[in-house]
């Protein structure tokens, strides 16, 4: 892979030092080695001082998806130390660490390799310097828990002792470096606690809301309810009398909704006075223009492009009419879901400071990259004078991708000329959101005498402008189960909005998944067909589905991890009345994950879910098992969280819902107690983890539903249904 | 108006406006950052402290409240990490973002304060009002059982 990418770069550094530079995509070399005290920098990843302390940088930002503990495992283990005497440092936005984005559930797949041969290449490094010092030959020295050894003459140094000669040599190819074969891991595939939870339970200060800087004020920002507002007029003299407030000012803002809006800030001693002066405050806002949008004109809009001719076909195989008018049966369905916000639990704020001519940014972010390239737009100054230091985020589900409250505090700080934390109330952060889309689908399949689905048409409505899908409304023409079913058409229609959208935890797969999923359970109970047999048959025998050249679904993956969870879950047992169990599945961010869902619906209505099974494949080996099985008990419970009551609406332009009290998290009792999460390993790449478990579960669910009552649940939340008490 | 109490067992006095929430004087007057700020209108737990022992939502507790009381935050709930909850959180390894554990922490110190050994639902009571937006559910309620002896 990092031969056929050509991305590996390796360049010597000045004064005898060395760095193998990044090899990351894209391709970017300037790792800044701190040599001297007999420190041994082989790259930008990785340090060893002369007193054996070995510091390995965590490149990516720390959500909670657990890249700070994963990460660097797999440089460790590659430089074969212990875990136990390895410091973990997060590492600031930094081209010489390639990219840097918590997004995609990408971090695995794309740092697996690169990351593993920067731990190879301290390690061999290491062991050319024992082997020169001793006058032996590289190849009978061998490592272990930061030692170099030499058997035949049974001596041995530890890495420390070996920095500064180390530190003279010239770095290896990292495309030639040996790595270790899995059987003789260490650390990868051992269940490792995160590094950070012993401060987490301590109350040490590592969020971003925890940044303090000396002579640091503390901002709130006022922007229009009605996204892109600007400000005509506000009572800023009454604000400045407030007590703490130190300046109140109108920020004039832009129409780019993902960038800096109109507002007021208000600067002060205490956040808390910031806020309450912000009670007095009075605007007259000039609106965007959007103020007439709403949730119910979405809905007539959705509907009258429904009854209209598709505006784009996206894919289309076979003969669709022909198989349809030749159908055993067919079903036709309408299905819809609505917006979302994230509720990361720690509500957007960034600290600013604006110094010497640079703008100085602590953010929990998940996108540091291209939050500096927005605060420089914005604030018209070069990149490199934005340094961005990346802070634990309590939370991020894709809001963090944005990057507006970073812009708002670097604006912010620059004008008051102090270092100041802007912080967001929880009213601020659920209503000024990008929402995860919401979406309408017409669907009309068919299924054959024999039970087999023979046609499957699809309508699909969302936001957007001509061919273009807003952000996170995108629908691929290979999304499942195309290339499945012989006769296939997928149309799409779109409407503006000036709601500003975004990624949501698997994003698209979220709401798709609960569509596709859903419908081809009905498709089985049309055919009378038990639910995971008609999917066994779908999928068919084990192949590569092929969009021309290029291999877009893995249907004997699918297969596999379908198979172990019927078998887990001992899927087709009887169930009591009122109880039943729902299958799904779905691939995602790389990860295929069927699951399974034992829910029951009380006479009341109240839908209580039992257990849930989760098989999924994200390649041989799981990194750190500890994390993984937590990462989808999270994603499972979340997306149960999204479809129980979760709902953000528009009135008048603006959002409706407040806080959590309108837009409810699953709590603690809630919760099924028993996540059942199995992983099954296959010879394909390590992938990534943060997304893929969260689709299927809610099909699943709806399934189980159905299962029980008979119901078809086809639009979110649950809440909306009375199978829910009247309360 | 000056309010004095103790946090973590060191005597206090602060002199900010009585009806501050006790959230903030912690955070930004005392500088104690471990409790955290998840919604300001006690929906979530985030902001867990125990006063004279009791668990309250410090967002929504006056400052004025805590005079002449005992404030506990999860700084002082023991001086090492050797509080039993936070060496199982550790050793079960709980959180993934973090944020809302110390909360957590402080709801299921407060239980166990109370009851030793608590039952199931003794936990779903005592825990029900913190939110967790990572959901790490079923590991707060294996970590407090573990934390028990159970
Ligand atoms: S911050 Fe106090 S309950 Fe949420
Ligand atoms: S661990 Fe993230 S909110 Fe609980």
């Amino acid at each position: 892979m990092l031969d056929r990418r050509g991305f590996l770069q390796v360049t010597a550094a000045a004064g005898g030092g060395l760095l193998l530079g990044a090899w990351l995509e894209p391709a970017l070399a300037s790792a800044p080695p701190t040599l001297g005290n007999d420190s041994f920098t082989p790259n930008a990843f990785i340090r060893i001082a002369g007193d054996g302390t070995v510091t390995i940088i965590a490149k990516n930002p720390e959500i909670g998806q657990g890249v700070k503990t994963s990460l660097p495992m797999t440089i460790a283990e590659e430089l074969d130390v212990r875990w136990e005497d390895v410091q973990i440092e997060q590492g600031d936005l930094n081209p010489a660490y390639g990219g840097q984005v918590a997004g995609g559930s990408t971090g695995t797949p794309t740092n697996w390799e690169p990351l593993r041969r920067a731990g190879a290449a301290g390690r061999q490094m290491l062991v050319a310097a024992a082997a020169a010092t001793w006058g032996v030959a590289e190849s009978e020295c061998t490592t272990r828990d930061g030692r170099v050894h030499h058997a035949a003459s049974n001596r041995s140094l530890g890495y420390g002792e070996l920095a500064a000669r180390a530190a003279t040599l010239t770095a290896p190819d990292l495309r030639t470096v040996a790595l270790k074969p899995p059987a003789e891991y260490r650390i990868i595939g051992k269940p490792i606690g995160s590094v950070d939870t012993p401060r987490i339970v301590r109350g040490e200060p590592i969020f971003g809301i925890d940044v303090t800087l000396p002579g640091m004020r503390y901002a709130a920002f006022e922007k229009c309810p009605v996204f892109g507002g600007k400000v005509a007029d506000a009572n800023l003299d009454a604000i400045r009398a407030m007590p703490g407030v130190r300046a109140a000012f109108v920020v004039d803002g832009g129409t780019n909704l993902s960038g800096l809006l109109g507002g007021v800030a208000i600067v002060a001693d205490s956040w808390w006075e910031a806020q309450q002066a912000r009670k007095q405050l009075d605007v007259t806002w000039v609106s965007g223009g959007t103020e007439l949008q709403g949730s119910a004109v979405f809905a007539q809009q959705a509907s009258a492009l429904m009854a209209g001719t598709p505006q784009r076909t996206l894919r289309q195989d076979g003969d669709v009419p022909a198989a349809l008018a030749g159908a055993h049966r067919t079903v036709t369905a309408d299905y819809h879901y609505p917006f979302l916000a994230h509720a990361t639990l720690e509500p957007m704020n960034c600290t600013a400071w604006f110094h010497d001519g640079k703008m100085e940014l602590w953010a929990p972010t998940q996108n540091p990259g291209s939050g500096r390239q927005l605060v420089a737009t914005t604030l018209g100054i070069a990149p490199d004078d934005v340094i961005v230091h990346l802070v634990r985020a309590g939370g991020g589900f894709g809001r963090r991708l944005a990057n507006d409250y970073m812009v708002e505090a670097a604006w912010i700080a620059r004008q008051v000329g102090e270092p100041v934390k802007l912080l967001w109330s929880r009213e601020d952060d659920t209503r000024h959101d990008f929402y995860r889309p919401a979406g309408w689908h017409r669907l009309t399949g068919a299924v054959s005498a024999a039970g087999d689905v023979t046609a499957w048409h699809q309508h699909f409505i969302s936001f957007g402008e001509g061919e273009r899908f807003a952000q996170g409304a995108s629908m691929s023409a290979t999304e499942f189960p195309a290339l499945f079913v012989p006769n296939f058409r997928l149309d799409a229609s779109v409407m503006p909005s000036g709601v500003p959208t975004g990624f949501l935890r698997a994003p698209g797969s979220n709401g798709l998944a609960f569509v596709s999923q859903s419908f081809i359970d009905e498709l089985a109970h049309a055919a009378g067909r038990d639910p995971v047999q008609m999917r066994l048959a779908l999928l068919g025998p084990p192949r590569l589905a092929m969009d021309g050249e290029r291999a877009v679904y893995d249907g004997g993956r699918m297969r596999a991890v379908l198979e172990a969870v019927a078998q887990r879950s001992g899927w087709g047992r009887a169930m009591p009345t009122g109880r039943g169990m729902g299958v799904a599945f779905h691939f995602s961010h790389r990860g295929y994950f069927a699951e399974v869902v034992d829910a029951s619906v009380a006479a009341d209505g109240a839908v209580t879910v039992h257990k849930v099974w989760v098989a999924g494949d994200i390649g041989p080996i799981i990194i750190n098992p500890s994390n993984a099985v937590n990462q989808v008990e999270g994603s499972v419970i979340d997306g149960l969280s999204e479809m129980f009551a979760q709902e953000i609406t528009v009135t008048n332009g603006q959002v409706d819902q407040q806080h959590f009290g309108d837009f409810p998290l699953l709590r603690l009792t809630e919760s099924p107690r028993e996540i059942d999460v199995h992983f099954v390993k296959s010879d394909s790449p390590v992938t990534g983890l943060g997304e893929p478990a969260l689709p299927p579960v809610i099909p699943a669910l709806c399934n189980a539903i159905f299962a029980a009552t008979g119901r078809r649940i086809r639009s979110l939340p649950l809440s909306q249904h009375d199978l829910f008490p009247a309360s | 108006m000056p309010v004095s109490f103790t946090v973590n067992g060191r005597a206090t006095t602060v002199d900010v406006a009585p009806e501050m929430p006790l959230l903030w004087v912690l955070r930004d007057t005392l500088d104690l950052k471990g409790t955290k700020f998840g919604c300001g209108l006690a929906q979530c737990g985030a902001c867990t402290v125990h006063l004279d022992g009791s668990p309250v939502r410090s967002c929504s507790t006056p400052v004025s409240a805590a005079e002449g009381k005992r404030v506990t935050t999860i700084e002082g709930l023991s001086d090492d990490g050797s509080h039993p909850l936070q060496e199982a959180w550790v050793e079960v390894d709980v959180a993934q973002c973090g944020y809302c554990q110390a909360g957590q922490i402080m709801s299921a110190a407060a239980l166990l304060a109370e009851h030793p050994k608590p039952t199931d639902e003794q936990i779903d009571a005592a825990m029900n009002g913190n939110l967790c937006r990572c959901a790490t559910y079923l590991r707060i309620r294996s970590a407090i059982h573990k934390a028990a002896g159970q």
